[in-house]
């Protein structure tokens, strides 16, 4: 199914608000998970576990690492979803 | 190096009678009960229905990010050791390298790992959390407390099951005493009420099974006790140095005066009847604290409600004290906070330092009929009035395993 860039952004801001408690209007595209969002490697794992299961694709372990900022990740999870 | 004292200048904590050292005090006093019957469905696969819950639930005390992180024992810790340090004039001044961290629990994350092993099963090996290990640790409790207080003097996890708190709190005066550290934020957390760990309690017997009267379950000394109620929570001291103390002008409530420590050698979980290592523990602490029996005017008991357990402990007091234990008043507030296993000794520490503040041993509740076999002077129904003037005091505590743990205290 494909999702919308818009839909996913929306998704990860819910899941970082819950997950590291950083308020979602904060939660911008160009925004990098660990010096922007000071998410740190534990609760990034949360991040990752929880959008697999939310937009229903993996992300594999070798990928995380290159998602620096939001909008890798929502490209990464709109391509893979394509 | 001249003798180095140990004063205590802070007090926190969250028990089943209150969220804070004021409101549990207050509800000490007042003899109440902080044994309910548990909501949760799974308390009918169990023989107990009942349980000490903490008063106040930790939502209400902290941010829920930071609670998500945290296993309920380190919640627990975070939250009596932020009231204790508060208490304490936050004395964030102090160079970081002379503070320490020494919080004790006697089983660790056990609902966190239960939880997640559930998790496990039900959504695989991704779905576990990656916080699960810092959860579960048993040193996670100081760990978390250690890092928010930036302490480099050493953190510290004794575990001795029962007689963890008071451990800890004897682990941490041993650090002020040699010189490895100014201030110690020392106590006991647990977080143990789950129904596995109460279905093992009540495979060993050990557990009250009183589900028509929960707030009765809890009766030390009283001839009908049945065994102990689990309970949660935590206290938390602040150890500090005396010359430290009185150099920052700090509120001091009393000093550490020594400990004695020593097991048993005699079973896995049942008392030594002959209560040989009891009397040699407080032996140990009055010696090592420079007290005689004639200066304890005050003793708050491990005392769980067990049959057997608190016997052998009257008949250890008696035996060690002697003739002097006709002035000590005997107070075993179990009856109202239940038992919370590694936190126990700490909170009854904090007690005890409340108690030589205000000259008041709390009550005993729940003794309908004293158990004619206890020949100590139990503190029943109602506050008793301590003596002015120089008085001690002192905290017992023992542990599955055979552990026995005195801590002494006196007023300045």
């Amino acid at each position: 199914m494909a999702l919308s860039q818009a839909d996913v952004l929306a998704g990860i801001k819910e899941i970082v608000e819950e997950v590291a408690g950083i308020p979602a209007a904060s939660i911008e595209l160009n925004k990098s998970f660990t010096d922007d969002l000071e998410v740190d490697s534990l609760s990034m794992v949360e991040v990752v576990v929880a959008c697999e299961e939310r937009f229903g694709v993996k992300i594999p372990d070798e990928k995380v690492t290159e998602l620096a900022t939001v909008g890798d990740a929502v490209n990464f999870i709109v391509n893979a979803a394509a | 190096m001249s003798q180095r004292r140990v004063v205590v200048t802070g007090l926190g904590v969250t028990t089943p009678i209150g969220g804070d050292v004021a409101t549990t005090w207050k509800a000490l006093l007042a003899g109440q009960s902080g044994v309910r019957l548990l909501t949760e469905d799974w308390r009918e696969l169990l023989p107990v229905h009942f349980a000490a819950r903490v008063a106040t639930e930790p939502a209400d005390q902290m941010e829920r990010v930071e609670m998500r992180r945290l296993d309920r024992s380190e919640q627990f810790a975070l939250i009596a050791s932020r009231e204790a340090w508060k208490d304490a004039g936050s004395p964030d001044d102090i160079d970081k390298e002379r503070l320490g961290v020494v919080i004790a629990s006697g089983i660790g994350g056990v609902i966190t790992l239960l939880d997640q092993f559930d998790i496990f099963k039900e959504k695989g090996a991704r779905a576990v959390s990656p916080h699960t290990v810092p959860m579960l640790m048993p040193n996670g409790p100081a760990a978390n407390v250690g890092l928010e207080l930036q302490a480099k003097a050493g953190v510290h996890t004794p575990v001795s099951a029962c007689a963890s708190g008071a451990e800890a709190i004897g682990y941490a005066y041993e650090m002020i005493k040699s010189n490895r550290a100014d201030i110690i934020v020392a106590g006991g957390v647990e977080a143990a009420i789950h129904q596995l760990p109460m279905a093992a309690f009540g495979q060993m017997k050990a557990l009250s099974t009183r589900n028509e009267n929960p707030a009765a379950a809890s009766r030390p000394y009283d001839i009908d006790r049945d065994g102990f109620v689990l309970g949660e929570g935590g206290g938390v001291l602040i150890l500090e140095e005396y010359e430290c103390a009185k150099a920052r002008g700090a509120k001091i409530y009393c000093e550490i005066a020594g400990q004695g420590l020593t097991s048993d050698g005699y079973h896995i979980a049942a008392p030594d009847p002959d209560g040989g290592g009891v009397q040699r523990a407080i032996k140990f602490a009055l010696a090592n604290s420079g007290l005689s029996t004639k200066d304890i005017v005050h003793l708050n008991a491990h005392a769980t409600s067990t049959p057997a357990g608190d016997v052998a402990e009257a008949n250890a007091l008696r035996k060690a004290l002697g003739a002097d234990a006709d002035h000590v008043a005997v107070s075993a507030t179990k009856s109202m906070t239940g038992h919370l296993l590694g936190g126990a000794g700490a909170i009854e520490s904090v007690f005890i330092v409340k108690a030589l503040q205000e000259r008041l041993a709390p009550p005993t509740i729940n003794i309908e009929n004293l158990d004619p076999a206890v020949t100590v002077d139990v503190v029943r129904d109602t506050p008793r009035a301590l003596p002015a003037g120089d008085i001690a005091a002192l905290n017992d505590s023992f542990g599955f395993g055979g552990h026995n743990v005195v801590l002494a205290f006196k007023s300045l």
